[in-house]
């Protein structure tokens, strides 16, 4: 296909010179085909960052990773609707710390010496000792609470920008056979959405033609009721559509490989819990985590084979894991492996001390890490995706 | 190919069974086109190919269906996948992703096909029905006739090799169902595909056929045969098939061609009889105060203009229509006219006011809209407590809509759901809830979709009989045989602007996408109507 017209004898050569430089240039070549990334490879890379900040409460490391997430979203997002992700979930982000801040004030943590201001009291019975409503404020409670809700702010900022980069769409399509009818439930009702708006704007405006302007419980009655029964009538058609077009087609599996399916998948997803439990609390040791995690998820991806067996189905051009995709996940990688490889090395800057308080130092390594996932940003193809956006 | 063995088909809950006794063999590479009053079963049948009914619907069926050699009642229509290509009334209703080129690919992934297979089929399908442009774009963004390409090319990669098409065209514009049809034409010719096809408008694909299935309904059982001499005997044929009966030509010819090399007698004939040309507007004045003016009617949307300044007056008793492609501002128009629209310039009157300015329940006194989901101005459980309501709104005496309906339709039972009705009885009570305000003008948008040749005659017999006592009647349509019929005017509308305003005979007569069957075979005399021919042989003394 990307031979052009000629000799035959002139095309070979070509297209064999053609060959060498691609296998050297291909795994960046700036005019490989640009179908997007890999959701997969997003979603590790986000989660990598998100981890990463996950352990540490140091401000400036935290703003860094904030900074980097928002730089590759910016330089790599596309032009569709859940492309506005990244600012959703820095609002989510304020929210919490507003919110962590509030209760921080409110219930007091009392610890350091610096107090800003005392708040009124709540006298409480002695049952409810430990507890305390009001009190003094410290500037070291404040910095903590300050620097514990910027921590989840920053988790939720990376989760946002897997969510921006990655099509929601093709990320299910990516999902194991296994999951397909649930991916595939999942894409009927994001599509549905719309029509139901749309056929809620047609029977309103019907209802006009009436010279009908009902207001309250009577608008349920004259536009709800049309509007659900267009919604169902539209389902038993999708549903013939796709029983007609083989879906649902399965391949006999014996009862015992089923059960030994259920029990691996089970197995799997409670040691995944687990070990990122251990992962992301620093407090937890270290076996728990990632050994952990390793061995859930090879559980589950057994499972999820095994399940695989009765869904007969093909992908038709499935997203491929090449050197982009390997490159954005393990730029991702490189950000938890130094906040590890610092934290097992007894780097305090990760989480310093906030009594007494001192200006936060950047802990060298895991910046190292953290800026090593901006590499997508030139790494990942451009989603300038043609023709969807001009129509 | 496809083998019916004495089957039956019940509904749950049917008196009647909605087939009865059908007898049918499809051979390999036949075109056969399923035709039949509104509601005689077609889509029973045609769901009955791969096992829908009753798999998937319910019901009863008995006897035997054999597809490719494979029983239906074995075979769920999944397991006919492979065989078996469905293509339902509406395109985008069966949609399942998002894309084209994920959609040319659905089916063959449910199935199981290699990933190489996919992909060559996938980009021979793009060229086999000219969707090569349109691989990347998002399916809600196409016009309907690639939407309905689309959906055969997703029916197509599977190779199936019976294909089942439920009314491919009937809510295409005339270019965007000639697409369609050309693309099926090439199937049956180049790839020997068996196709199924049921299709009210007869006009645009009998003369694809090779064969004929008529449901007479009512239990009785199929007639199959030869195109011509089967629709002659079933109450819906198209209007050459009409013409050739009149004529006395056997076989009755099914296409232009056929009917125009046969024409020549007839065509001398009537050049004694006088022609229509000019016989329609110097007949009527129409009373210029009365009726529906709009004087650079302007409406837009965020991302286009879709009527751009259009100056259009209907008269009291005056009948128009509006035609023009899929998008070219039909619709917009007719709201804005209505006044429930949005209009962004431009005045419309109707009896010195401007109906956006009017309450609502006053606004449909001067202007009534029939919109293109009939069934979206019902909402009652019954036809009876929807004829009621509408009496209540408008304040008419108690048993006027339901006096209006009988006038339209007769013999509808009050206690049915809107739902369960048939399309052209549907239309019928929403016409009837509408005019039941009396507007001094009616609007109708694309009221013929879904109707049978005897429901779109009763339909432009009720809007003459309006037009007759003082309405402005104005419609926007497709079907050019149902203008040939109905009205007096007509406009063209393309982007937006008028590119045509006259009398019918002279617009349609000069455009070959509008011209009706009739002008097509007797050019270039002009005819429209087989109603018109047979008037003129019987006043000419014929």
């Amino acid at each position: 296909m990307r031979e052009g017209p000629g000799p035959p004898a002139a095309r070979n050569k070509g297209a064999r010179t053609a060959n060498v430089t691609d296998r050297f240039r291909r795994p960046f070549a700036a005019d490989y085909p640009a179908r997007s990334l890999h959701p997969g490879a997003w979603w590790l890379w986000a989660l990598g960052l998100g981890t990463a900040a996950s352990r540490s409460t140091n401000p400036l490391l935290l703003g860094l990773v904030l900074a980097v997430a928002g730089f590759v979203v910016a330089a790599r997002r596309s032009t569709q609707p859940w492309a506005d992700a990244y600012g959703v979930f820095l609002r989510l982000g304020l929210i919490v710390i507003a919110i962590r801040t509030v209760l921080h004030i409110v219930f007091g943590g009392g610890f350091g010496s610096t107090v800003l201001v005392t708040l009124p009291q709540a006298p409480l019975p002695g049952w409810a000792s430990g507890v305390r409503i009001g009190g003094p404020v410290t500037a070291e409670g404040l910095v903590a609470a300050v620097t514990d809700g910027l921590r989840l702010a920053v988790l939720l900022a990376c989760v946002g920008a897997a969510n921006a980069l990655a099509n929601p769409k093709r990320l299910l399509r990516s999902l194991p056979a296994a999951l397909y009818e649930v991916s595939v439930a999942v894409v009927v009702t994001l599509s549905t959405a719309p029509q139901l708006i749309t056929s809620a704007r047609q029977v309103r405006r019907a209802r006009q033609l009436r010279g009908d302007r009902a207001r309250g419980p009577r608008v349920l009655r004259t536009v709800l009721v049309p509007v659900l029964q267009d919604a169902l009538d539209r389902s038993i058609a999708l549903a013939a559509a796709m029983d007609s077009r083989g879906y649902g087609r399965t391949a006999g599996v014996p009862p015992a490989v089923r059960r030994a399916t259920a029990a691996m998948l089970l197995a799997g997803l409670l040691g995944m819990c687990i070990g990122v439990y251990g992962l992301l609390d620093a407090g937890s040791p270290v076996l728990i985590g990632l050994p952990m995690l390793l061995l859930g998820a090879a559980m589950a991806a057994g499972g999820l084979l095994l399940a695989a067996r009765r869904v007969p189905r093909t992908r038709y051009r499935p997203d491929r894991w090449r050197a982009r995709e390997a490159a954005v996940a393990l730029s991702g990688l490189a950000a938890v492996v130094a906040v590890l490889a610092a934290e097992a090395l007894g780097d305090t800057d990760l989480v310093p001390p906030v009594a007494p308080l001192t200006w936060p130092s950047l802990p060298l390594l895991p910046a190292v890490g953290v800026l090593a996932a901006v590499l997508p940003a030139w790494v990942a193809p451009s989603p300038d995706s043609p023709p969807e956006a001009a129509a | 190919m496809i083998r019916f063995d004495d089957v039956t088909i019940t509904y749950p809950d049917a008196e009647a069974p909605a087939v009865s006794g059908v007898a049918l063999h499809v051979p390999e590479g036949e075109l056969c086109v399923v035709v039949g009053r509104t509601g005689s079963g077609k889509s029973t049948l045609l769901s009955a190919v791969n096992g829908l009914v009753p798999h998937f619907t319910g019901g009863r069926l008995t006897g035997r269906v054999l597809v490719g050699g494979r029983d239906t009642r074995s075979h769920p229509p999944r397991e006919l996948a492979d065989l078996v290509g469905m293509v339902g009334q509406d395109p985008v209703a069966g949609f399942v992703t998002d894309s084209v080129e994920e959609e040319l690919a659905y089916a063959m992934e449910s199935i199981g096909l290699p990933p190489a297979v996919m992909r060559r089929r996938v980009e021979e399908t793009l060229d086999l029905l000219g969707l090569a442009e349109l691989r990347d774009r998002s399916l809600a963004t196409l016009s309907g006739g690639q939407q309905q390409r689309v959906a055969i090319g997703a029916a197509l990669t599977a190779h199936p090799r019976v294909l089942v098409l439920d009314e491919p065209t009937s809510a295409l514009d005339p270019g965007a169902a000639e697409e369609v049809l050309a693309a099926l034409h090439r199937l049956v010719h180049d790839l020997g595909v068996t196709v199924l096809v049921a299709e009210h408008r007869l006009e645009r694909v009998a003369q694809f056929a090779d064969r004929v299935v008529w449901l007479p309904g009512g239990g009785a059982a199929p007639v199959a045969g030869p195109v011509g001499e089967v629709l002659a005997r079933s109450p819906v044929a198209p209007p050459v098939v009409r013409l050739g009966q009149l004529a006395g030509w056997h076989p009755p010819p099914v296409s232009i061609r056929d009917a125009r090399r046969r024409a020549a007698p007839l065509r001398e004939r009537l050049s004694a009889a006088r022609s229509v040309s000019g016989e329609w507007c110097q007949d009527t004045i129409y009373d210029s105060r009365g009726g529906v003016a709009g004087a650079g009617v302007v409406v837009r949307y965020p991302q286009r203009v879709a009527v751009r300044g259009v100056d259009l007056r209907v008269g009291a008793g005056e009948r128009v229509a509006i035609m023009g492609r899929n998008g070219s501002g039909k619709s917009s128009l007719l709201w804005a006219l209505q006044g429930s629209g949005p209009r962004h310039g431009g005045d419309v009157l109707v009896g010195g006011e401007d109906p956006a300015r009017l309450q609502p329940a006053k606004r449909r006194k001067a202007v009534g809209l029939v919109p293109q989901q009939a069934a979206d101005l019902l909402y009652r459980e019954s036809v009876r407590a929807e004829c009621a309501q509408a009496d209540a709104e408008t304040g008419a005496a108690p048993g006027r809509t339901r006096a209006l309906l009988d006038g339209i339709v007769p013999d509808i039972d009050g206690d049915a759901h809107p739902r369960d009705l048939s399309e052209g009885q549907r239309l019928a009570v929403a016409l009837a809830v509408t005019l039941a305000a009396a507007p001094a003008a009616l609007l109708l948008d694309e009221p013929t979709r879904g109707l049978d040749y005897l429901a779109k005659a009763a339909l432009a017999a009720v809007l003459r009989r309006l037009a007759a006592e003082g309405t402005a009647v104005l419609l926007a349509t497709h079907d050019v045989e149902f203008v040939a019929e109905y009205a007096d005017r007509v406009v063209l509308l393309a982007d937006g602007e008028v590119i045509a305003d006259g009398p019918v005979a002279d617009v349609v007569t000069s455009s070959p996408v509008f011209a009706p069957q009739v002008a097509k075979v007797l050019a270039p005399q002009r005819w429209l109507t087989v109603g018109q021919v047979e008037r003129a042989l019987a006043g000419g003394g014929g």
